[in-house]
């Protein structure tokens, strides 16, 4: 009963800790390093005529002030290009520090080292740039128009242009399609910027052990792993000599699986130069300039379609804006692409983008990951479709539904990860009635009813949507039970609260058959696991925990021989309850798994007295047979990898229910419900949370969060008081259910979560205003004051 | 995000802390809560040379309240003035007004004086002193100075407080009988600083007809905008006032600006809701405190 943990809501182990004050995160630590600032430009679009740090020599305290040309080797040379694509024909990145040109405010410039962040910050104060300015490139159909150009050596500001087409089974072309269909529509759909925004910014504390020559690092990142061979190359450091830490990370939303940041490469570099531990951490102005946003692309949209609402032909035609560097590859539009199509048989579907590079803050994936944007799409589309047809929204959604009998279902496309786009499960009409049920939908014009009669406006809006989780290529679990009895499991991929060590411990309990409690589960910490890609794309517990329960297995499989060697029995009549190993059936043959992993491990030396068990003189061996057998290693160790042949797709049906202030023009959310189906639940009081939070961020993008820049390239709003996020009082209480379609690909039939919440939000939102209303959304986010102006010119339209 | 380099007074007394802000002159600032001063410093939009830290005066955190109305010290915090039952027994404004000054831990921290000073266009506490025509008494080493309401807003983030002046009090005057007065505003998220804001004051006379209307604007002028409404009003009941009629008066008077949350256009058209949602909760609150017919 106490070990069969997997699918109960087992309560957060790392909560105790983390809201009482005991976490670690990256500022915890290295109290007495000195502390790194950085100067950043202050403009858009400019060339570095000259650096003066005259004024600032004087600032006591003071330790080192570097610029780009101060940079030795690699160190100077841009930044990688993680994920290089044959579509991504002008992909660029940045300096460590800028070099000649700075391409967004925000970029770092000159770095500062003193003795902490208040002198450093004054010695920056004083330091002069002098800069030639050049035209900003802002907006992204403006940039499109490449009157400027953000890179000279870019045409077109174009850093990447994909076209991905689809043919309908009988042959034709999205185009043929929707040439032919006997209904078409054509619109536009807009989505803003947003960003991760994470409450901990990001982070890095360098320690370098002269004596050793070895350097550890810790950094505030979603990918420890990728971190260290970064720093390792750039730094011409043996691998073995770096190891990287990922401690307490508070909130990552995809912006810290972005690496190496300029910071963690000039951190280790400025420590190991100096011979003194170093720290920078950066503040929430740095954040929104300096880090990554997400989300804003302009949608033309054509549809074709039947009577029926069946989607006969799509075409979409998509401007990204990518920011000024092309760090993360185009994940973030292929994404949009390839997943617009959720949960339905789309005839023929063509999708083209352009990457556009404008003098903004660098584009990088943010849950969801251009998800939100194509879902936005697809969605708006089908209420499009309803509306056309007078057909009831949820009606024209179920008529192109990949039916549960379909799957393995093949979109036809290439996937983030480079795969086919492979449906591997999934129960689409079940979702739906189930929402439906939930939410009232079928009795939900008489509650409109009711309410307009007592003067209130009240709409109802669904969206659905699938998302690829868990892409490869792999990730690893390490699994010790010590002569205590304790189990160790290790993993290196990262957390950033998401409750991996209550769900990893939830894994390896049920497979090992031990108490939680005695469970210990260490991630992102290079020391313990070296290999590992990184936590992102809803990928932790379908990589990790698989990984983890393949390396349990192991270790089980070895617990039971060892076992069966001391109790003279056959490992196949063995079971662990609780940590021991008892014939089953007959509980009294029994050995604890804390003696098991004794005598795993022959020994010469008895340090205690438990050990005297496992040495030379203590019990029967046999003579002819080495204490450590052909092919055995000692300890209780196993250690295995999970690398999927494709991602698993999980998927989720929102509805909310709005009302709208007839005067103030207010928006509120009055229901918001979810059914969500992530294959086998772990632990679902985590799914849900995941969701909740997701749900939170949804909706501070459809209703609170825009980056407001202006013609110059400034960010008007680079502060929490402007760049409003939702509070605990802006978000609904979230009604959820779950659907468990288990996922044939892994052997935990899991699926990801993480990013499930935030993917429909906007659809839904705006869905339910336009219901509300009667006015068309088709951009978001929506404020008051939007819609209130949306009240005006549909008032004014109709007048003239 | 820290603050440059200033000089930390920390006075005992009333006269410490006078002689520190006249030695300083213009490169002293008082900081009582922080809430709105630290931010700036942090992100040095300010850099005073010298910080005089008012948070021992505590002679300062004194609320005191009759029939006349209330004074508020300058150590009085948000949190204290709106739990405060004489206060809110003399001038039911106040606490109106601070539920809708930003969080609890906010108000734990910020004083109603120190917002008056502050004086952000947007903020609760520097409208209501001005609906209310109160005052703000000013010490410096040479003396004390009341300053009427009128005269203290000068402009966006700016005061009459003059440099080696600390403001010790302000007074909030209390409304003859059968007043009331409410707050309505629009912010974005709860807490924040309004979109548009509207408090009003009403008296009625014997027969419950209205004898004085005023409202004050938030968030649509470089300072709070009071507008007296009586004459538009009419000496009518609530009930028979053509309230559209009061808020296009009102709207008349506002200079509202675009920014990126909301729209001069929709601020003006949200001012005029809100005129007409305040004047008639303050109608009906004082139609009740004199048990008239609401
Ligand atoms: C997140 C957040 C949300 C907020 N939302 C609102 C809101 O919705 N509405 C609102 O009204 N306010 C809001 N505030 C501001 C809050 O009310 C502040 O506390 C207030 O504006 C200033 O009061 P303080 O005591 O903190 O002053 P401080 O920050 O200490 O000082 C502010 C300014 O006044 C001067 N000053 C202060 N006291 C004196 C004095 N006695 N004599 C002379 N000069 C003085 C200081 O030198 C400084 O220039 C918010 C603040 C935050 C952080």
């Amino acid at each position: 009963m106490t070990t069969k943990l997997f699918g109960e809501p087992v309560r957060r182990r790392e909560d105790a800790r983390l809201i009482t004050g005991q976490g670690r995160f990256l500022d915890d630590l290295g109290a007495n390093a000195l502390a790194a600032a950085f100067v950043r430009s202050p403009h858009a679009h400019a060339r570095i005529r000259d650096v003066d740090v005259s004024a600032a020599l004087d600032v006591e305290g003071l330790v080192a002030i570097y610029t780009w040309e101060d940079l030795p080797g690699l160190i100077a040379e841009p930044l990688p290009l993680l994920i290089p694509h044959p579509a991504l024909t002008h992909g660029r990145t940045g300096h460590a520090l800028a070099r000649d040109v700075v391409r967004h405010v925000g970029e770092p410039v000159v770095m500062v080292v003193a003795a902490d962040r208040y002198v450093a910050e004054d010695a920056c104060a004083l330091i002069e740039v002098d800069y030639e300015l050049l035209k900003p490139v802002v907006g992204v159909e403006e940039a499109a128009e490449a009157v400027n150009l953000v890179h000279a050596d870019v045409p077109g500001n174009i850093g990447a242009h994909l076209v991905q087409e689809v043919h309908s089974a009988a042959g034709t072309s999205a185009r043929e399609a929707i040439e032919a269909a006997p209904h078409t529509l054509a619109f536009r759909l807009d989505i803003e910027r947003s960003a991760s925004m994470p409450l901990e910014g990001r982070g890095v504390y360098a320690r370098w052990d002269a004596d050793d020559e070895s350097l550890r690092v810790y950094s505030s990142t979603q990918t420890s792993t990728s971190v260290r061979m970064a720093v390792a190359a750039k730094l011409g450091l043996a691998l073995p000599k770096v190891e990287v830490i990922a401690p307490d990370v508070g909130g990552g939303f995809g912006v810290k699986i972005v690496h190496p940041w300029p910071e963690e490469i000039l951190v280790p570099w400025a420590a190991r130069l100096l011979g003194r531990e170093v720290k920078w951490t950066e503040d929430r102005r740095e954040h929104f300039i300096s880090s990554a946003h997400e989300r804003a692309q302009v949608h033309h949209v054509r549809v074709g379609f039947d009577d029926d609402g069946r989607v006969l032909g799509l075409d979409v035609n998509i401007l990204h804006d990518h920011g000024a560097y092309t760090p993360y590859g185009i994940i973030v539009p292929i994404i949009t692409s390839t997943q617009l199509v959720g949960p339905y048989k789309i005839g023929a579907y063509r999708v083209e983008f352009t990457s556009i590079y404008t003098n903004t803050v660098q584009v990088t994936p943010y849950r969801g990951a251009g998800r939100p944007q194509g879902v936005f799409c697809m969605e708006r589309t089908m209420d499009r479709i309803a509306a056309h047809l007078g057909r009831d929204r949820t009606e024209v959604r179920a008529a192109n539904f990949i039916q549960p009998g379909e799957f393995p279902y093949d979109q036809g496309m290439t996937f983030q990860d480079g795969r086919p786009l492979i449906y591997d499960s999934g129960d689409y009409p079940e979702s739906l009635r189930m929402l439906k049920e939930l939410i009232g939908w079928d009795s939900f014009p008489a509650t409109k009813a009711e309410a307009a009669a007592e003067g209130r406006t009240i709409g109802i809006g669904v969206g659905c949507y699938v998302e690829g989780t868990g892409v490869g290529p792999y990730e690893g679990g390490h699994v010790q039970i010590t002569s205590d009895g304790r189990v160790h499991v290790s993993t290196g991929l990262t957390s950033q609260g998401q409750g991996h060590e209550t769900v990893f411990a939830q894994i390896a309990a049920t497979e090992l058959g031990v108490p939680i409690e005695r469970v210990s589960v260490v991630t992102g910490d290079t020391r313990r696991f070296g290999y590992a890609v990184g936590t992102f794309a809803s990928r932790a517990a379908v990589m990790s925990g698989n990984a983890i329960a393949l390396a349990c297995r192991k270790v089980r499989d070895k617990a039971l021989k060892v076992a069966a060697d001391a109790l003279e029995a056959d490992p196949r009549d063995l079971e662990i309850t609780d940590g021991v190993v008892h014939v089953a059936g007959a509980p009294s043959a029994s050995i604890p798994l804390a003696t098991v992993a004794v005598l795993s491990n022959p020994l010469r030396y008895a340090f205690d007295q438990e050990a005297q068990r496992a040495t030379q003189f203590a019990g029967p061996s046999s003579d002819d047979r080495p204490p450590v057998e052909d092919g055995e290693e000692p300890g209780m160790e196993g250690r295995d990898y999970y690398s999927p042949i494709r991602s698993t797709f999980a998927s989720g049906m929102h509805a909310a229910i709005v009302e709208t202030d007839p005067l103030t023009a207010e928006i509120k959310i009055l229901r918001y419900v979810v059914v969500h189906d992530c294959g086998k639940l772990i632990n679902p009081m985590i799914v849900e949370g995941q969701i909740h939070g997701g749900v939170g961020q949804g909706v501070g993008g459809a209703l609170y969060e825009k980056m407001a820049y202006d013609e110059h390239g400034q960010l008007l709003n680079a502060s929490f008081m402007d760049f409003l996020m939702p509070y605990a009082t802006e978000v609904p209480r979230i009604e959820t259910a779950h659907l468990e379609t288990p996922s044939p690909l892994n052997p935990l039939g899991v699926k990801g979560a993480g990013e499930a919440g935030v993917i429909p939000v906007s659809a839904v939102v705006a869905a339910a205003i336009e219901d509300a209303e009667g006015i068309t959304i088709d951009r978001m986010p929506i404020s008051p004051s939007d819609l209130y102006s949306l009240r005006t010119d549909t008032r004014l339209r109709k007048i003239q | 995000m820290k603050p440059p380099p200033f000089d930390y007074h920390r006075p005992a007394g009333l006269g410490e802390a006078l002689r520190s802000l006249a030695e300083a002159g213009a490169h002293g600032k008082v900081l009582a809560g922080g809430q709105s001063l630290i931010p700036l410093l942090n992100m040095r939009l300010a850099a005073p040379g010298h910080l005089v830290d008012i948070n021992g005066l505590t002679e300062l955190g004194t609320i005191a309240a009759d029939a006349s109305g209330v004074r508020v010290g300058a150590l009085a915090r948000h949190a204290v003035v709106e739990r405060s039952g004489s206060a809110r027994a003399a001038q039911p404004l106040l606490a109106q007004a601070l539920r809708l000054v930003a969080h609890p831990v906010i108000r734990n921290r910020g004083t109603v004086v120190g917002s008056l000073v502050h004086a952000d266009p947007s903020a609760e506490m520097p409208a209501v002193l001005a609906l209310l025509g109160g005052s703000v008494r000013l010490a410096s080493l040479g003396g004390e100075r009341d300053v009427a309401a009128a005269d203290f807003f000068v402009g966006p983030l700016e005061s009459a407080c003059l440099p080696g002046e600390l403001a010790v009090s302000a007074f909030f005057p209390a409304l003859p009988e059968r007043s009331g007065t409410a707050f309505c505003e629009v912010a974005r998220r709860h807490g924040d600083y309004a979109v548009a804001g509207v408090a009003a004051a009403v008296t009625l006379d014997e027969d419950f007809r209205i004898s004085a209307a005023r409202v004050v604007c938030v968030s649509v002028g470089p300072v709070p905008v009071v507008v007296d409404v009586t004459g538009v009003c009419g000496r009518r009941p609530p009930a028979s006032v053509d309230w559209d009629a009061v808020a296009r008066a009102v709207q008349d008077r506002i200079e509202p600006e675009g920014d990126i949350h909301a729209t001069a256009d929709y601020r003006r058209h949200l001012t005029g809701v809100l005129v007409t949602k305040a004047l008639r909760g303050a109608a009906h609150e004082a139609a009740e405190g004199g048990e008239g017919p609401a």
